[in-house]
């Protein structure tokens, strides 16, 4: 394999690790909420620094493959790609950081309902990550698409726990606070799911050539 | 023979072929060239670029064994046809080389040549042309004090620039450059990639380069060649972004063969 093959692959890999590392992030922060488990959600938060330095690391290690080997055609859509990811993968990281802070303050009171919606989010969230992920290594397949589809379900499950929510503040009041943390984490489980679209975006992009960021289904061909 | 044309398009190369002697160095290329634009056309060694560059204004003919087959209409007209002025063609259609080729005489002398060739004989007249080619070709500022030493005492750079004036006194519509930087350095090669972009206002430019970098950063339109063949012709863009023909990737990204 040529040098600039080897360094495409090794590139590749750091990507992936990034994305394992905030896979796990997520996950974490989720189960620190659901078992109630505050250490747990203390080392999501801990670890944080882990996924920036990562981050960091393959963001230069893009400009350097840029700087000295001015790659072309799939090579330069292919680093492009790895570049954006990172930064949508550091992005889910600090989600998951504040799924954790809020875990730990809800973790102090008792439990307004049992979690229903949230698990669902969080079970839907993680599989797009994981197949953006996936769809990033194997390159052209259907994956992408099938990620992109499936934001749907985590906004309509966004505006069902919210409207839960808000009937049990009417009730009553006294609850909002925790009501309010609780639809924030619904917030930051969906704002995962937008960051795992625009990797399927991208992927999409690093086959096709074709950017389809803000361009509805109909339109694209 | 005039054909119906685009008028749009300076050339059009219409399935045109180009032997050497039994050897087929260009393969039925289809290609137009956009008048005021920079075409650029890569290809590795031995490909027909050169070959392709040389044949839009018949240098090819110097070449004892070569002929060709199709048509290369120049504006509207094909050039192959037998009574064309080959002297005229080049004249309308000139060429710039690899190597800086100065005449071994002053840099007065070099740009004032084609213009006393073909009858312009007042020192005012001359002085002017003279003075307007190298002011267009950028050199102007350099060697205004110096019109009278030799050209060739000029650095590789200002060589290069001075082939140009030369050329631009003819005033040419269309310029041709085969490899016009290989032989210089860096700052050179960014004086003339940028003096290209000030000349495309006034002539059409195509350019045969082995510095993809260079094809991607001065060119509206790419054409990539391979034995003969014209593989993929298209916006500079959209070539080096996302091309369309496998080899054509796989000669950018440097994975062929």
């Amino acid at each position: 394999m040529a040098v600039f093959d080897v360094e495409l692959s090794a590139l590749k890999e750091r990507v992936l690790k990034l994305g394992s590392m905030v896979e796990t992030a997520v996950r974490d922060s989720v189960k620190s909420l659901v078992e109630k488990d505050s250490d747990l959600a203390r080392k999501v938060i801990e670890r944080d620094h882990l996924i920036n330095a990562h981050e960091v690391k393959i963001d230069e290690e893009c400009i350097r493959l840029i700087a000295l080997r001015q790659p072309m055609a799939k090579d330069l859509r292919f680093i492009t790609t790895a570049m954006k990811i990172t930064t949508d993968l550091e992005r889910m990281g600090d989600l998951a950081v504040n799924i954790a802070e809020r875990a730990i303050e809800l973790n102090e009171e008792p439990l307004l309902k049992p979690f229903v919606n949230i698990p669902k989010m969080a079970e839907i969230t993680q599989e797009m990550v994981r197949d953006a992920l996936e769809a990033f290594v194997r390159g052209c397949t259907k994956l992408p698409y099938k990620v992109i589809k499936r934001d749907d379900e985590v906004d309509d499950l966004t505006v069902k726990n919210f409207n839960e929510l808000l009937t049990l503040m009417i009730q009553n009041p006294r609850i909002i606070s925790l009501a309010v943390k609780r639809t924030y984490i619904a917030k930051y489980l969906e704002r995962i799911a937008d960051h795992a679209t625009n990797i399927a975006e991208m992927v999409i992009y690093m086959c096709k050539g074709k950017i389809i960021r803000h361009i509805s289904p109909s339109e694209e061909t | 023979m005039v054909a119906e044309v685009n008028e749009k398009n300076i050339f059009e190369i219409r399935d045109l072929s180009i032997y050497y002697g039994k050897f087929q160095a260009v393969k039925r290329v289809i290609l137009n060239i956009e008048a005021h634009k920079i075409t650029a056309i890569i290809g590795p060694s031995g490909c027909g670029k050169s070959t392709l560059l040389r044949s839009l204004n018949r240098m090819n003919d110097l070449i004892t064994n070569s002929w060709v087959e199709g048509q290369l209409l120049f504006k509207g007209i094909d050039i192959y046809q037998k009574d064309t002025d080959v002297i005229e063609l080049r004249k309308r259609v000139g060429m710039v080389f690899q190597k800086p080729n100065p005449f071994p005489s002053s840099v007065y002398e070099n740009v004032a040549y084609g213009p006393k060739i073909r009858g312009v004989k007042k020192k005012s007249q001359l002085d002017e042309i003279v003075e307007n080619a190298l002011v267009r070709a950028d050199l102007w500022k350099e060697v205004k004090d110096k019109l009278s030493e030799s050209g060739m005492s000029l650095s590789g750079g200002q060589m290069q620039r001075l082939c140009i004036a030369r050329s631009l006194a003819q005033e040419p519509e269309v310029l041709l450059f085969d490899e016009p930087t290989s032989a210089l350095d860096p700052i050179s090669t960014a004086n003339i990639e940028d003096l290209l972009q000030e000349l495309r206002k006034t002539v059409t430019i195509v350019i045969v380069t082995h510095n993809m970098q260079q094809a991607a950063r001065v060119s509206d339109y790419t054409a990539f060649m391979y034995l003969g063949e014209m593989i993929e012709f298209g916006d500079t863009d959209m070539l080096f972004v996302n091309p369309q023909n496998k080899l054509t990737e796989e000669y950018i990204t440097g994975r062929f063969g």
